[in-house]
């Protein structure tokens, strides 16, 4: 939007906080809420008929349920989620030092099993892992969000901005190209909103179920008839870090209704 | 419990004007997945916003100069791949000739002008009264025979680079100098050279 470039160029003249040129002020970032119609916001705003809460619950029996070789639950070592959660997802993905690169909180949540409860990794995407997250996540609903603060995680902040302005596939387009430079517009009827990831996981009407803000991201990368990178793999964390510092200051809402 | 793999393929099929990106990709399961994406080996550097990849980056020569170039190897180079383009000469700010040595068919074009795998309809709308899922990236595609010729048109559509660098409209006959194209469309342009002479009969129709 030659708007937000204007202003963001303006921004960088008067010198104020370092802002990129065509990326979106931070008064200027809303959540794919604010693109919605009523009736999906009406949806997501009511528990009882947001469907996300459901694994939530689920996600809530999960962490109080003994698993794996050390029979222990997440509730063992981390007590009540309301308070010993409470925005850890808005820091997501966080550097790892043991590791040495960031990981999202689906990575966190399987090496607790193996290294704490000495169980299977989860299968990215399925029920289980989704339900944990969304568990977990939901406990910093309405929580800021911080993550890529953390010096160490700055090279791979930067990793994911280029990745966000990579042209790529065969229609050659860069997440920018939407996300940055048109939202507000509508891609054949449907409206394109800042791909901000505030809400996830999330419900989308069109899947029926939660989904991971990596499968959002790999069918962005399909749209664009590129190759999709692998759950888990480093590039798809550092393009969720770079969303989620780009996403800085906005709440967190998850579980979020998307149409 | 239920594998993410027995949800995801369950999915119906997305709606028009719905399912961005769903759909398009033949594996969403994770699990099938992996081995594709080892393959495929790492990321290309990126380089800047929305940067188009390396072919694009170089400073483009004039037009005339192209063509000049391309008669040239079309004299010295015999096709040699499978998915090689029919070659093709741009003349001053377009390519006169058809694609295939002969016009298109207007009523085909205007189907694949509205089909959403042909992809036009997801930035452009038009004098499309029976669609509602028109996209507003784009100028409007009224008119566009008006305001341009055969031959623009035509170059428009196999490059639409060639007339403003920075363009967000996809390439559609072209099949090389891309990033991480997806293995069902690797080496493939997006149409091919009749859907081109098709679409371009149905542009030029396009006059008010
Ligand atoms: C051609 C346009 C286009 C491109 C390119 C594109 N997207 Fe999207 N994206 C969409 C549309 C349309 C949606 C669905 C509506 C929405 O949520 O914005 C979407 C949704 C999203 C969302 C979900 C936002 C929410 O509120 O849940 C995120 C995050 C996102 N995209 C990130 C990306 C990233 C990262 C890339 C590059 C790998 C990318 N997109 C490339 C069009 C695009
Ligand atoms: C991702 C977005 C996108 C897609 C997909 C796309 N276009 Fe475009 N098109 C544009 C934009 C943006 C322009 C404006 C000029 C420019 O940037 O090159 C344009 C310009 C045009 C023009 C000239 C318009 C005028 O009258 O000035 C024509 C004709 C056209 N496109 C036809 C098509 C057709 C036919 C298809 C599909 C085969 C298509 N476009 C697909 C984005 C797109």
């Amino acid at each position: 939007m030659s708007v937000w470039r204007a202003i963001a160029a303006a921004a960088l003249f008067a010198a104020a906080p370092a802002l990129l040129a065509g990326e979106i002020p931070p008064d200027a970032r809303r959540s794919g809420y604010s693109f919605m119609g009523p009736d999906t916001r009406a949806m997501q705003d009511d528990d009882t008929s947001n469907p996300g809460m459901l694994f939530v619950l689920e996600g809530e029996a999960l962490w109080a349920k003994k698993t794996g070789s050390a029979e222990k639950a997440c509730a063992d070592c981390h007590g009540d989620a309301r308070s010993s959660m409470k925005g850890v997802a808005a820091r997501y993905p966080a550097f790892d030092k043991a590791l040495g690169r960031p990981i999202t909180l689906d990575q966190r949540i399987n090496l607790c099993r193996a290294n704490h409860q000495q169980a299977a990794p989860l299968p990215y995407e399925g029920r289980d892992l989704l339900a944990l997250s969304a568990f977990v996540a939901h406990q910093s609903r309405g929580v800021a969000i911080t993550a890529g603060d953390d010096p160490q995680a700055k090279p791979f902040v930067e990793q994911g901005r280029e990745l966000f302005m990579q042209r790529e596939g065969q229609l050659n387009l860069a997440c920018t190209n939407c996300h940055d430079d048109n939202f507000d517009k509508r891609l054949a009827g449907a409206p394109i909103t800042q791909g901000q990831p505030t809400g996830y996981p999330l419900y989308r009407l069109e899947w029926q179920t939660l989904g991971s803000l990596e499968r959002r991201l790999r069918s962005c990368m399909s749209g664009v008839r590129a190759q999709a990178y692998d759950y888990g793999s480093p590039e798809l964390v550092a393009l969720e870090l770079y969303l989620m510092s780009r996403a800085r200051g906005l709440s967190m809402e998850t579980p979020a209704v998307r149409p | 419990m239920g594998r993410a793999c027995d949800e995801v393929g369950a999915l119906p099929p997305p709606l028009a004007g719905k399912g961005w990106g769903e759909g398009v990709s033949t594996r969403e399961t994770p699990q099938e997945e992996r081995a594709l994406t080892l393959a495929f080996g790492s990321t290309s550097p990126a380089s800047g916003r929305g940067k188009w990849s390396s072919r694009q980056r170089r400073a483009r020569p004039p037009i005339s100069a192209i063509a000049a170039f391309i008669a040239a190897s079309l004299a010295l180079s015999p096709q040699t791949k499978a998915d090689e383009l029919v070659p093709y000469a741009i003349v001053g700010d377009g390519i006169p000739a058809s694609l295939t040595g002969s016009p298109g068919d207007a009523a085909r074009g205007r189907t694949l002008v509205l089909a959403r795998t042909t992809t036009c309809i997801l930035c452009h709308s038009g004098p499309f009264p029976e669609t509602r899922f028109q996209g507003d990236l784009a100028p409007d595609l009224g008119g566009a025979g008006n305001r341009w010729t055969g031959s623009q048109l035509r170059l428009r559509l196999v490059d639409a680079s060639r007339f403003n660098a920075q363009t967000i409209m996809p390439s559609y006959y072209r099949n090389d100098g891309l990033v991480r194209v997806g293995r069902n469309f690797a080496g493939k342009p997006i149409l091919s050279a009749v859907e081109i002479e098709d679409i371009v009969a149905f542009l030029a129709t396009l006059r008010n």
